[in-house]
């Protein structure tokens, strides 16, 4: 009894280590008023194996995981179950590929704000950590969208 | 006598339709695209439809202009913009004749794309684009002229569209000359605009 509370000790200190992503440089595409949605862009980095399920924020009424493909040069955007993230790879989130779609905006996203995202990863093991990020509004129509930020890195911890 | 001569005519003829044809040659065919050559296309001819602003305008009204067309949808948050984007980027480019390069965006969302969302939403990128407001009656037809596929897809309670990507771009006379795909970079845009507009000359 005692070993396994001092291991259930160790496993939730030891926890953060083992389920942590680094967030870099996240960062929303800004909108005009009565847009209605947007996408939020970031590269995630897992160090052990996780997977971005869902998202929150309270800028929008609905948050969804989306893919956007081409194919033949016409346009699919799809909602996906999750975005895996194989341990010390870094996913991008970019325009072409992957995107957290704020939907049912509540405001206009004006460039130079900032958006609180809450993002829900889940271990290996299928437990769910979340972690809280600021992703800063992008002016729309700003000259090379997301590359011209400095460098931000946030890290999740285990809730 | 009388054969002789339709010979020689014959032969002058088929002289100067030699040259005729290799005079055609250096005027059109060293003319190389960067982009995919859709000249002479039968498709995307015209069309004629309400802008941001209430006025009815068609190929016509930009004539002299290099234009580039781009079917999409406002609440898209990643194709529209990076297209969008592109064509700014194109435009800078051009420097001073970057003024003869016209960006129209067409929606294929008219349900949601109101005049006032759009030309909000163009403006953002460059006050000169303009946006072109099908009916929903008259959406399949523009997209049918121009070849053009688009679809509404559910995805929460909302939905999304899948479209064509492709930017077609016109000489100044109002012809369709190029397919722009959408995974083409700036430069070699720039290149294939500063060519239609050297041939205007």
């Amino acid at each position: 009894m005692k070993k396994s509370l001092l291991g259930s000790i160790l496993a939730l200190a030891m926890a953060p280590l083992f389920a942590q992503v680094t967030v870099e440089d996240p960062w929303v595409r800004g909108t005009v008023p009565q847009q209605q949605a947007t996408g939020a862009f970031m590269m995630l980095t897992a160090e052990t194996d996780a997977r971005l399920v869902a998202a929150e924020s309270p800028v929008a009424g609905v948050v969804e995981i989306h893919e956007m493909a081409m194919e033949n040069d016409v346009m699919k955007m799809r909602e996906i179950p999750a975005l895996d993230l194989p341990a010390g790879q870094t996913m991008e989130l970019k325009p072409g590929g992957y995107h957290v779609m704020l939907m049912q905006l509540k405001e206009q996203m004006v460039g130079g704000t900032v958006v609180p995202i809450t993002l829900i990863f889940e271990d290996s093991a299928g437990e769910r950590f979340t972690q809280e990020i600021e992703a800063r509004v992008t002016a729309l129509g700003a000259a090379r969208e997301g590359a011209d930020k400095p460098m931000q890195h946030q890290h999740g911890h285990r809730h | 006598m009388l054969s002789m001569l339709q010979t020689l005519n014959g032969r002058f003829l088929l002289v100067l339709a030699l040259v005729s044809a290799s005079l055609i040659g250096c005027g059109e065919q060293n003319v190389r695209f960067n982009a995919t050559d859709i000249t002479g296309a039968n498709y995307g001819q015209d069309f004629e439809l309400v802008d941001s602003h209430g006025q009815l305008r068609t190929l016509e009204d930009f004539r002299g202009e290099v234009v580039m067309i781009y079917f999409g949808f406002i609440q898209c948050p990643d194709v529209c913009p990076t297209a969008l984007m592109r064509a700014v980027e194109v435009k800078d480019a051009l420097g001073p004749s970057g003024d003869k390069f016209r960006v129209v965006y067409i929606t294929v969302d008219p349900e949601r794309d109101t005049p006032e969302i759009v030309s909000a939403y163009l403006a953002a990128f460059d006050p000169g684009f303009v946006g072109l407001h099908p009916t929903m009656e008259e959406l399949p037809e523009v997209a049918k002229s121009f070849r053009v596929f688009y679809r509404k897809v559910p995805t929460g309670d909302s939905y999304t569209m899948d479209h064509t990507a492709t930017s077609f771009v016109y000489d100044t006379q109002g012809r369709l000359r190029l397919a722009v795909s959408h995974s083409m970079e700036v430069a070699p845009i720039v290149e294939d605009v500063r060519t239609l507009l050297q041939a205007a000359r």
